[in-house]
């Protein structure tokens, strides 16, 4: 693949949700869901949970986890790679922003270039880490990435005069955007607006790149990197273009939640919150941009909502219980290690994916059967019959 | 496809490879040591001291690096569960030495409502890990199936029941009756879990795509991170060092005679285990089918059993470093394992994967360098030293310092 050719491949998709059809249905879709979960929430049961703006607060919130986890789509669903460090892309966004719009920088740069801003940085970073470590084995991506995410929160509590270590960078400036004026803290509706315009926009992306010439070559590593390479996809660029798209989704993101939060501090970008995004990922779908958006909604509504809830309605009835929300991580855990083992494509497969994680096992049955070992196989009757 | 460990092989070279690598060793950390004279203010009796210190950590690295080493040598996954199964280790060893599971969560002495909850969850953790090792290994006679579940099952109570003890313990004999059965009891059920883990969450996915175990081992370690949270908080745990504070004198250094102990049993234990893959018909079992599983499954190797046997051998070891960790530093804690997990990969891809006499090198490198950061009073750096060690590793030598060199699957 020759540089002209990704750059169009990164081009055309920007200019093509001008023409596709499926642009105007996602454009259509997220309004209206945007439009009706506000008067959703206010219908019983829901209203008795929590008011509106605190519903619409966590919507925003969520949409951080949601945009989170389309990126990392990019990177574990459509082109294969583990990223177990993804916070750090996370981390490097918020940052990006702290330093250019608040006191302890003296920079009050706009919020929608930083948008910008913060996902070319994130990129820059991705690339850097992922040069070296792309032309190994995806097995080393990932234990890499691991450490990657470690270390960046080390670096931003060890280096104090640059990031105020602990404490973190307080005072961030809340967006202000040219016709509205600043956001506040007590209106929820900008957030939560602003993020339902910018998952749109990155759904439509996403969509389009995963259809592209460049998505094509992701799906072709994933499913077997030696064919693809052998059919003239240059698999390091390719994989390293995966990374680095995904890094600056994760970059948006934390431009957006350093934003709404006004404060950024290393404890905000633990390895939790990149196995949280896994999870989302996994349990939606891997590959599947709808599956994941559905998975992260879903994971961050237990998270936030049902757990407090439960101990909530526990409470009420005067109930002995456990404390639910010290079980999420394990709950996540689980989910995730019987999810791989009961249903690997997700609650909402993408149908090339889930062939994929059936044609595997059916192959390796065929193996099985030609050295003669019969216990080795997982047989499994229903996955046998792969629709082609 | 690596190979768990070459055979000695001195054609072409004056001397054999042990030879090579005992002395690289001597000079090594007389190396280390005087370059840390140099750049400390302790001079050259601190500097001993800290080389004692170094080795220590590196045996401790080097213990999980091998189970890192094998599995990977093995079926060519990285087990992420594996610095849990060490953190696990380091958890076991301090409840057996304390006064068991029922006094544990409240720390005070054991009540009757806490022993019936420990006998009862513990009870159904023995069975439960017995049937795993069993399941795992495929014993299918009655004989061994029963001494494989008593094993695992005593083990269990043995940390239900606990020894009770808080402080050092300078009788000899006493201590020698005290330490041996913390490390059966540790490195038995930690050998059980790390074989039920394989038989559950990484089994189901031999012939599935290569991600599905990595996610899996993923979520693993996080499920055990997690238990030991809910089981025993987010604190540091204090761990009783029963080994007593003697020193000995070396160069002038007041050296613990702790330091000497853990350096001698796990190089005691390494070799044990380069005899075992060396020397036995599971060994070569194992090695064969590192090269290749086919190969080996046609000249009759039983597949799962010999995988099972290399998470067994793996948990073991981890094992024995939990035991070290606690005797050493004298505190757990719930996530011990991440960055422990993560130094001790980085000491199996710094060794060379696959090859075990790479990852105790590995892990004893990582041990100075780490010490080293210490010393030079950056400790919180080390962590970040050590990711970039291994970041530049991957970029120069992905073969590691003993692997061979093997392309783009390193």
């Amino acid at each position: 693949m020759n540089p002209l050719a990704l750059i169009g491949d990164l081009v055309r998709p920007a200019l093509a949700p001008f023409r596709g059809h499926r642009s105007i249905a996602i454009v259509v879709g997220m309004a209206l869901l945007t439009a009706l979960l506000p008067f959703a929430v206010t219908v019983w049961p829901l209203s008795e949970v929590q008011g509106q703006k605190v519903w619409l607060d966590g919507f925003t919130n969520a949409g951080v986890f949601m945009l989170l986890a389309v990126g990392l789509n990019i990177v574990v669903g459509l082109a294969g790679l583990l990223d177990l460090g993804y916070a750090a892309f996370f981390a490097i966004g918020a940052y990006t922003y702290a330093y250019g719009a608040s006191p302890f920088s003296g920079n009050d740069f706009p919020f929608l270039p930083m948008l910008v801003v913060g996902a070319i940085v994130a990129a820059t970073f991705g690339v850097l880490l992922g040069a070296p470590t792309l032309r190994l084995r995806g097995d080393y991506l990932a234990i890499v990435t691991l450490g990657f995410g470690e270390i960046v929160p080390i670096v931003f509590l060890n280096a104090e005069p640059f990031t105020q270590g602990t404490n973190g960078i307080g005072g961030i400036y809340k967006p202000d955007l040219p016709l509205y004026g600043t956001f506040t803290l007590l209106n929820p509706w900008p957030f939560y607006l602003v993020m339902a315009a910018i998952l749109t926009v990155v759904i439509i992306l996403v969509y389009k790149l995963g259809d592209s010439r460049l998505g094509r070559a992701w799906m072709a590593i994933r499913e077997d990197e030696l064919a693809a390479a052998a059919s003239g996809i240059n698999t390091v660029t390719t994989k390293l273009l995966a990374f680095a798209l995904g890094a600056s989704t994760a970059g948006l993101a934390g431009v957006f939640n350093a934003s709404k939060l006004t404060i950024v501090s290393p404890d905000q970008f633990l390895f939790t919150v990149s196995f949280t995004v896994l999870a989302m990922v996994v349990l939606g779908g891997m590959g599947n941009i709808w599956g994941v958006t559905l998975g992260a909604f879903i994971l961050y509504t237990i998270q936030a909502v049902l757990l407090k809830q439960l101990n909530t309605t526990f409470e009420n009835l005067s109930l002995p219980h456990p404390n639910f929300v010290q079980y999420q991580f394990l709950l996540f855990g689980l989910a995730l290690v019987f999810m791989m083992i009961l249903r690997p494509e997700g609650l909402f497969p993408s149908q090339r994916r889930k062939r994929e994680l059936h044609a595997a096992e059916e192959l390796g049955d065929e193996e099985v059967a030609m050295v003669g070992a019969d216990e080795l196989g997982n047989a499994d009757p229903s996955t046998s019959e792969v629709e082609l | 496809m690596t190979a768990v460990a070459e055979p000695v092989d001195t054609t072409g070279r004056r001397f054999p490879q042990w030879a090579v690598l005992l002395v690289a060793s001597l000079v090594g950390i007389v190396l280390f040591t005087l370059v840390l004279a140099a750049f400390t203010t302790g001079g050259l009796v601190t500097a001993t001291q800290q080389t004692a210190n170094a080795l220590s950590l590196g045996a401790i690295y080097a213990l999980v690096a091998l189970g890192y080493t094998m599995v990977y040598g093995i079926i060519e996954l990285i087990n992420f569960a594996h610095g849990d199964v060490f953190m696990l280790g380091a958890f076991m060893a301090m409840t057996f030495l304390t006064a068991g599971f029922g006094a544990v969560p409240g720390g005070e002495g054991a009540t009757t409502t806490g022993i019936i909850v420990g006998v009862a969850a513990l009870g159904g953790l023995g069975f439960f890990l017995g049937w795993g090792l069993i399941s795992g290994l495929g014993i299918r006679r009655a004989l061994p199936r029963v001494i494989a579940m008593a094993a695992v099952v005593l083990s269990v109570g043995a940390i239900e029941i606990g020894v009770g003890q808080s402080g050092a313990i300078t009788d000899p004999v006493l201590l020698t009756a005290l330490l041996i059965p913390t490390f059966v009891v540790a490195m038995v059920i930690m050998a059980a879990i790390n074989v039920t883990i394989e038989r559950l969450a990484y089994r189901p996915f031999r012939h599935a795509s290569r991600l599905a175990p990595l996610i899996t081992a993923v979520g693993v370690s996080f499920i055990l991170q997690n238990i030991v949270q809910l089981w025993q908080g987010t604190g540091d745990r204090g761990s009783p060092q029963v080994f007593p504070l003697i020193k000995f004198e070396l160069l002038g250094a007041q050296v613990n005679v702790l330091n000497l102990f853990i350096l001698i049993l796990a190089l005691a234990i390494m070799a044990g285990l380069q005899t075992f893959v060396g020397r036995t018909r599971l060994g070569r079992a194992m090695r064969s089918t590192a090269q290749d599983q086919q190969a080996a499954q046609l000249m009759g190797v039983d597949l799962n059993q010999t995988i099972s046997i290399t998470f067994l051998i793996g948990g073991a070891l981890a094992g024995a470093a939990g035991v070290f960790q606690g005797l050493y530093f004298g505190y757990v804690r719930f996530d011990l394992g991440f960055n422990a997990g993560l130094k001790a990969f980085t000491s199996a891809v710094l060794g060379g994967i696959g090859n075990l006499t790479g990852a105790v090198l590995g892990g004893f490198v990582i041990g100075f360098v780490e010490v080293f950061a210490g010393a030079i009073g950056q400790q919180r750096w080390s962590q970040a030293v050590v990711f970039v060690v291994l970041i530049l590793v991957l970029l120069f030598r992905p073969s590691g310092i003993l692997g061979q060199q093997l392309g783009d699957r390193a």
